[in-house]
Parts: structure tokens; C-alpha cells; sequence
């Protein structure tokens, strides 16, 4: 079987990438999070709004993403930036990354004077972060160590016809081969939940599908109103998606046919489930790539139409364009086309192989497109409740 | 030599297929296929933009409109066969919060 090369952790994932994370703990510490980023090569931030002001589950939510983050196989060391008086709990994140093995270090913005000198004495702790993990070599890895993020976006009509169906054909050969494939955009499985849920491998993971589905669609209607436009975007209608059913069934497909194992909570984990599973998340970019990072998805493979450019701070983006006329048009962002499908040149299976061997390419180090532009910030949490 | 127009047709239960071509208008033929490689030749109602969707067969108002094999919405007007299918005759059934909004019918 292919191997692959990463750089394996204390607990025995393996990363594609070598990164220091600077986590904000909280929005406010975000201007010293980027200040530490921008001086200190080989590290990352997460430039999200969220952590203070909320209701206690969307507290614990934040805290519980961050620490995902942090576990990301792709960090090999953390640095987390608190405030010093913010509601997420600090201590707890804290706490848990250094349990992982990995070095951890954490700074208060208060308590060091101010943001010039918390800036001053972050910077000193990331360089020596970075030093620490830079001897760190690749490793052997087997392909049943993937783990794999799948989403669309920007869609259009080919994305249920081509670019879907390239992803669903490297996530059918993934699961084959041992590894772990996960998918999410819940809102985008409304008018096609009945074909997931009866791939689930039984009737309390097809239930939980049915539930999470209809959570979110009650918190779309909650507002009063037709949800088109919201969900299909005005982009999608453009391209041809004429309503979120039809948005969805072309959405599924790359789930590919395997069997859906379960349900993961937005703000999970996972070392050891293999197979496919669903992460419960919403469709927009931000919210939905954090939720598949804090997985610990070492890439995604991103399906778009219309060209959708966005990337993450710790996790490599490929993208698989649908749309022929949209590769042309955006080849510095598209990284594989997917459009040759609806020209006729090219057959699924052909685009697909073309894919599982890049995928391969950029878990051993190949930057993805979105990487070599350095279009890192498509992070956000999702959160349920109102910021108070 | 004209480049053929085509418009596939996902599903055998489908009544609308999508037209993967540039700048078809009013009046001009396309050639509908299928996954088995059956071939019809449609004459488009309207001007349809890439990607974008065509009546197969006469759809009733209130009927459903059936792509992958499965309800993409209903019809709210009457569409002829060859008429372009969109959001201006084809309604959503979910996420409806208008519908279930207090007074609404």
C-alpha cells in the first residue's frame, strides 16, 4: 500500500505540516496573536471572534475548539494568548495541550503590562517554540493514518456533477484503504438527508442525522423567512442552484457511497474512528474549516464551481474546480480541474486518481495553491446562542 | 465546425436537465443525454446561462420538479417542455420560515 510522510506526535498522529500555533484565547487577544505571527517564522494564528460576552455551552464551545486546534496533528508546538480576564477558560486549554505532549506555553496580557510587551515576550517564547520542533523529521506514514476534510463551496451546477464526484471517488478509495473521512455542512444536507441517513450504519446514527438536520433548519426558519438567498447565496442561484434541496443532493455526493459510521459535535476531536463520518457544522467557509481542522484533518479537499479561494492557518486546502471556465479563469487558486468532466475530456475516475495522488503530494509537503498565495484566514467558531 | 449544445439529464425520474453550454437563447436546440447515452434533441424556451436548468417535459403548477431523482421544489407556474427552469417557477419546500411565520398562510 502507498505510504506517505509526516511528522508524527506524541500521541501518535501524524501532521503534514510543522506548525508553532499562536491561539488567541480570546478576539481581544487577537492583535498580539498576529503581532507574534508576523515576526516569528514557522508559526500560525487563528484570528477568530469569539470567547467572551457569551452564554456559558458557547464559552465552553470556544475553549473546547481551540483545544481541538491545538491537538491539530499539523501543531507541533502552542502558545496560547490570553487576555487575563476573558470567559473562555484559559487555564483549561492550558492545561490540556501541554497533557498532549507537545511543547506548551501560555501568556497573560494584563498581567505582562500591556500588548507592546506581551508582543515583546511572546515573540521570545514562540522563536524558542520553533527551534524546539525544527529538527523534528518526517516519518513513514501508512494511508489509513489520513484523515481527510471534504467540503464544497461557491458551487455551482458542476459541483454536484464533476468536482462532488471526484471527491466522493477519493473518499470512497480513502475509506477502502483504512482511513477516515470526514464531511459536514448540516444545512446542506436539507432535501437530502433521507439518502444519508440510510447510509448510516444504524438507526441511532440515521436518527442523529435526521436530528441535526432539522435543528438547523429550525434555526433558519426561526427567523421568519424564506431561507433562500441565505442558503442557496445569491452566487450559488447565479450558477444555476435554484433551491438548498437541490444545493444539497448535489452536496452529498462527495460524501462518495461508503457507509456513514456517526455524528461528530462541532468542537470534536478524533484520533482512532476510521471510516466516514459527518462533523455537525454549518456550510460557510470560516466556521466550517475550524470545525474540520479542530477534527484533526490533516488537508482538505475543497470542491468549488464559481472559485472559491479560501485557506486555514493550519491546514492545507486543495481545491477541485468543477466549473471548466471558472479553472481558467482562477488557476492561481484552483488546484485541480475538475471541469474536464462536463467538456467530456476527462472521466471521474481519471480526475479522481489525479486527485488521490495529489493529496499524497501535499500530505508529504507540496504546498497547496492556497498556501503558496498565503490566504490562511478562513477561521471563525460556530456558535449557537447571541454574543450578550 | 458548431459546437454541439448539451444538456444532461442526471436521473431517468428527472423532468428538468442541465445545460452545460455558453449563450444559448431562445429558440436554439440542445441535445439532452442521458448516463445511458440516450439522446434528444429539446428546443430551449427563454435564455438559459450556463449551468442552468430546462423543462424535459411539460411540468403543472404545484408539481414537483425532480433532479438526481429526488424534489429540488415545486412548480409555480406552468412550464412547458424546453422552458427554462429557475428560481421565478420554482419554489423551495424548506427552510420555509415564511410559511410557518405567525399569520402566514
Amino acid at each position: 500500500m502507498t505510504k506517505w510522510y509526516g511528522y508524527r506526535r506524541p500521541d501518535g498522529s501524524v501532521g503534514s505540516r510543522n506548525l508553532v500555533a499562536i491561539i488567541p484565547a480570546v478576539t481581544c487577544a487577537n492583535d498580539v496573536a498576529n503581532a507574534i505571527c508576523r515576526e516569528v517564522q514557522g508559526t500560525c494564528t487563528y484570528m477568530h471572534h469569539q470567547g467572551c460576552c457569551q452564554l456559558p455551552p458557547d464559552l465552553e464551545r470556544v475553549t473546547e475548539t481551540l483545544i481541538s486546534l491545538g491537538k491539530s496533528p499539523n501543531v507541533g508546538a502552542i502558545l496560547i494568548v490570553s487576555l487575563g480576564c476573558e470567559g473562555t477558560d484559559h487555564e483549561r486549554m492550558y492545561k490540556e495541550l501541554k497533557a498532549t505532549g507537545k511543547p506548551t506555553e501560555i501568556i497573560h496580557i494584563q498581567a505582562l503590562g500591556g500588548v507592546s510587551k506581551a508582543i515583546r515576550i511572546g515573540t521570545d517564547i514562540a522563536r524558542d517554540l520553533v527551534r524546539q520542533i525544527s529538527g523534528i523529521q518526517r516519518t513513514e506514514a501508512d494511508v489509513s493514518e489520513i484523515i481527510m476534510a471534504i467540503k464544497c463551496g461557491a458551487s455551482d451546477t458542476t459541483s454536484g456533477m464533476a468536482s462532488n464526484c471526484v471527491i466522493g471517488y477519493i473518499a470512497d478509495k480513502l475509506v477502502d484503504a483504512g482511513g477516515t473521512v470526514v464531511f459536514g455542512e448540516t444545512t446542506e444536507f436539507i432535501g437530502g438527508e433521507h439518502l444519508l441517513a440510510k447510509r448510516a450504519v444504524n438507526e441511532e446514527v440515521g436518527n442523529k442525522i435526521y436530528q441535526i438536520v432539522d435543528e438547523m433548519e429550525a434555526r433558519a426558519k426561526s427567523i421568519g423567512c424564506d431561507m433562500r438567498r441565505g442558503q442557496p447565496t445569491p452566487g450559488n442561484i447565479e450558477g444555476g442552484l435554484s433551491s438548498i434541496e437541490e444545493k444539497s443532493l448535489g452536496a452529498i455526493v462527495k460524501s462518495g457511497t461508503k457507509p456513514i459510521q456517526g455524528v461528530l459535535d462541532y468542537t470534536e476531536h478524533i484520533t482512532d474512528q476510521k471510516g466516514l463520518w459527518i462533523k455537525d457544522s454549518p456550510g460557510r467557509e470560516p466556521e466550517i474549516l475550524t470545525g474540520m481542522a479542530a477534527t484533526g484533518a490533516q488537508f482538505m479537499c475543497f470542491s468549488t464551481g464559481r472559485g472559491a479561494p479560501q485557506g486555514f492557518p493550519s491546514m492545507p486546502v486543495i481545491k477541485i474546480c468543477g466549473n471548466p471556465n471558472t479553472f481558467e479563469n482562477m488557476k492561481d487558486d484552483m488546484d485541480l480541474n475538475a471541469g474536464l468532466i462536463i467538456t467530456g475530456e476527462k472521466t471521474i475516475e481519471e480526475v479522481g486518481e489525479e486527485a488521490f495522488e495529489m493529496l499524497l503530494n501535499v500530505l508529504n509537503g507540496e504546498m497547496t495553491k492556497n498556501e503558496a498565495i498565503q490566504y490562511f484566514s478562513a477561521i471563525d467558531i460556530h456558535c449557537l446562542g447571541p454574543v450578550i | 465546425m458548431e459546437e454541439l449544445k448539451i444538456a444532461l439529464k442526471v436521473n431517468d425520474l428527472d423532468n428538468v436537465a442541465t445545460i452545460f453550454a455558453n449563450g444559448i437563447q431562445d429558440g436554439m436546440d440542445v441535445e439532452v443525454r442521458d448516463k445511458k447515452g440516450n439522446k434528444e434533441t429539446l428546443t430551449v424556451i427563454g435564455n438559459v446561462p450556463y449551468g442552468h436548468k430546462v423543462a424535459v417535459k411539460e411540468i403543472h403548477i404545484g408539481e414537483q420538479i425532480t433532479k438526481y431523482g429526488e424534489e429540488i421544489g415545486v412548480a409555480t407556474k406552468e412550464i412547458k417542455k424546453g422552458e427554462y427552469v429557475h428560481v421565478h417557477n420554482l419554489d423551495s419546500i424548506r427552510g420555509r420560515g415564511d410559511w410557518e411565520k405567525e399569520g402566514a398562510e
